[in-house]
């Protein structure tokens, strides 16, 4: 079962790569993005199993701590970005 | 299993990189980035090289995309020129790719047993390490005992790079004492966002205290302990303003603890050398070389991670004040 | 098989699954907004769903604990992140699909 785990989460991170390829919007990007680094957490924590190795569980903490800062980072700039536009349009 | 884990995380790569490289959107290419990251730590976890596949979540997809984002709230989301067609740099890049190709024919098959790799250092850190370092992780014995003279100099980049930072835009560090205007750094309207960030801060702060200190055992270190609590700060900065971060942080502080876990990194070499040893050899730390081994390595890894922490929120401070300079001017 | 690595199988499939039929809906989905609701939910719910399983797996041992904060903080962050995703889309000017409309994405602030 582990085996069939890993595989469906490897399909699940091409599509949702593909996904943040195609966009339309920046906010699919960053949505797929999220999606990526949950499903990495996961591929981790099981190829840890399926290798013998749950040490590798520290890394899969990593990633569940630093995938959510990412994330509030981009969220931050796009909106700084667009209240930014905004101000300069209304100095204008 | 292995092989087709492989075949795919590195086809993944490939598509990233070409994203990255097609990609006009400098937010898109920032994102991606990011991916490649998590995609290359994912092989380094099948290669079992753990503690690289540590630096490069800690590094690769999570400060250096913070730091990217910083950047491109001062300069802007897209390209200002349009992308030219440069034939002479696309050739350039092609004959440097075919020759690092053809480089790689020389390079012996991965796990080979005949590599020069595996001949001449690694018997004697696989075998006695052991006994010499007496960690079980091996990976810290060769980087922080062994290797400790090129670890010593990787601490003293870091500290040129921040040094370097500061030189162009320390003038626009926030100082303790100024009036920070930030609504727009502020995040007031987010409330879900701040609450669990709140609660997020702490656990991932003690996190990165773990991971300094469990590296003698598991992976980790000073650099990932380090890259880990910065952080922490820099998502308490983003959502509630660069004021209410400098009434915890003192940025003076910072300069001084930046310089600080370099200095105490080569003091603990120098100790050695008053002892009679080699600069950097632990054994004369203790009566009892292993003992001696212990403490220098949790010496000098305190020293890498006060550096690398204290670098990583000044030059995330110096972006934030540039970003509020340029505010209030414009 | 002993009963563990029973219930252990039994949830990594249905996690695999969730998270799978996630996927699908992040690709074929029209609009941002609809697509955030498939991958959303079937994100946390697939993540526990497969660390449970793990967790059978793991017996009383500290990588059980890991398991636990891993999964205490995909919990948080997880339904965090998409509720932040959602109301920076709103907030941008994206309007959600409705029946007979062009979708978003090809108009509107939130497009490149």
């Amino acid at each position: 079962m582990l085996t069939v785990t890993t595989i469906t989460l490897l399909v699940v991170m091409a599509m949702a790569l593909s996904r943040a390829f195609v966009g339309p919007t920046v906010f699919d990007r960053i949505l797929a993005a999220n999606v990526f680094g949950t499903k990495t957490v996961l591929l981790i924590a099981v190829v840890g199993f399926l290798f013998g190795r749950p040490e590798f569980l520290d890394i899969a903490l990593v990633y569940a701590l630093i995938n959510f800062i990412g994330v509030v980072g981009m969220l931050r700039l796009i909106e700084y970005l667009e209240e930014d536009k905004q101000s300069t349009e209304d100095g204008r | 299993m292995e092989l087709l884990l492989d075949i795919s995380l590195l086809s993944m790569l490939v598509a990233t990189a070409i994203g990255i490289a097609v990609s006009r959107d400098l937010l898109a290419a920032v994102m991606l980035s990011s991916i490649y990251g998590l995609l290359s730590a994912n092989f380094f976890v099948t290669m079992d090289a753990v503690d690289v596949a540590f630096t490069e979540a800690s590094v690769g997809a999570g400060i250096s995309p913070l730091l990217m984002f910083a950047t491109l709230a001062i300069v802007g989301r897209f390209e200002r020129y349009p992308h030219q067609r440069a034939l002479p740099a696309l050739l350039l890049v092609v004959l440097t790719g075919a020759m690092l190709i053809l480089a790689t024919l020389d390079i012996p098959a991965f796990g080979d047993p005949n590599a020069p790799a595996q001949t001449h250092v690694a018997p004697r850190f696989i075998n006695e390490s052991g006994t010499e370092i007496g960690i079980p992780n091996m990976v810290t014995s060769v980087l922080a005992s062994y290797r400790g003279f090129d670890t010593f100099g990787e601490v003293t980049v870091v500290f040129a790079a921040v040094v370097g930072v500061l030189a162009l835009l320390g003038s626009s560090l926030p100082a303790a004492g100024r009036k920070l205007p930030d609504t727009l750094l502020q995040a007031s309207n987010h409330r879900i966002l701040r609450i669990v960030s709140k609660i997020l801060v702490a656990p991932i702060m003690l996190f990165a205290l773990y991971v300094q200190f469990h590296g003698d055992y598991g992976p980790g270190g000073g650099f990932q302990a380090g890259v880990i609590f910065a952080a922490a700060i820099i998502i308490y900065t983003m959502l509630f303003g660069l004021e209410a971060a400098m009434k915890v942080i003192n940025v003076t502080v910072l300069r001084v603890l930046a310089a600080f876990g370099v200095l105490l990194y080569g003091s603990v070499g120098l100790v050695a050398m008053l002892n009679g040893k080699n600069f950097l050899d632990y054994d004369a730390l203790a009566a009892d070389p292993v003992h001696g081994q212990h403490y220098g390595i949790i010496v000098i890894e305190l020293g890498v991670g006060i550096t690398v922490a204290a670098v990583m929120m000044l030059i995330y401070f110096a972006f934030a004040g540039r970003l509020i300079d340029r505010s209030h001017k414009s | 098989m002993s009963p563990l690595e029973i219930i252990s199988a039994v949830l990594l499939a249905i996690g695999s699954f969730l998270v799978l039929s996630g996927a699908i809906g992040l690709l074929r989905f029209p609009d941002v907004y609809s697509r955030m609701h498939a991958a959303g939910i079937t994100d946390t719910l697939g993540a526990v769903a497969i660390l449970l399983g793990l967790m059978f797996l793991a017996g009383w041992t500290l990588v059980l604990a890991k398991l636990i904060m891993i999964l205490l903080f995909l919990l948080l962050t997880g339904p965090t992140a998409s509720h932040t995703l959602g109301k920076a889309a709103w907030k941008s000017g994206l309007q959600p699909l409705t029946d007979g409309r062009e979708p978003a994405g090809d108009s509107g602030k939130g497009a490149e």
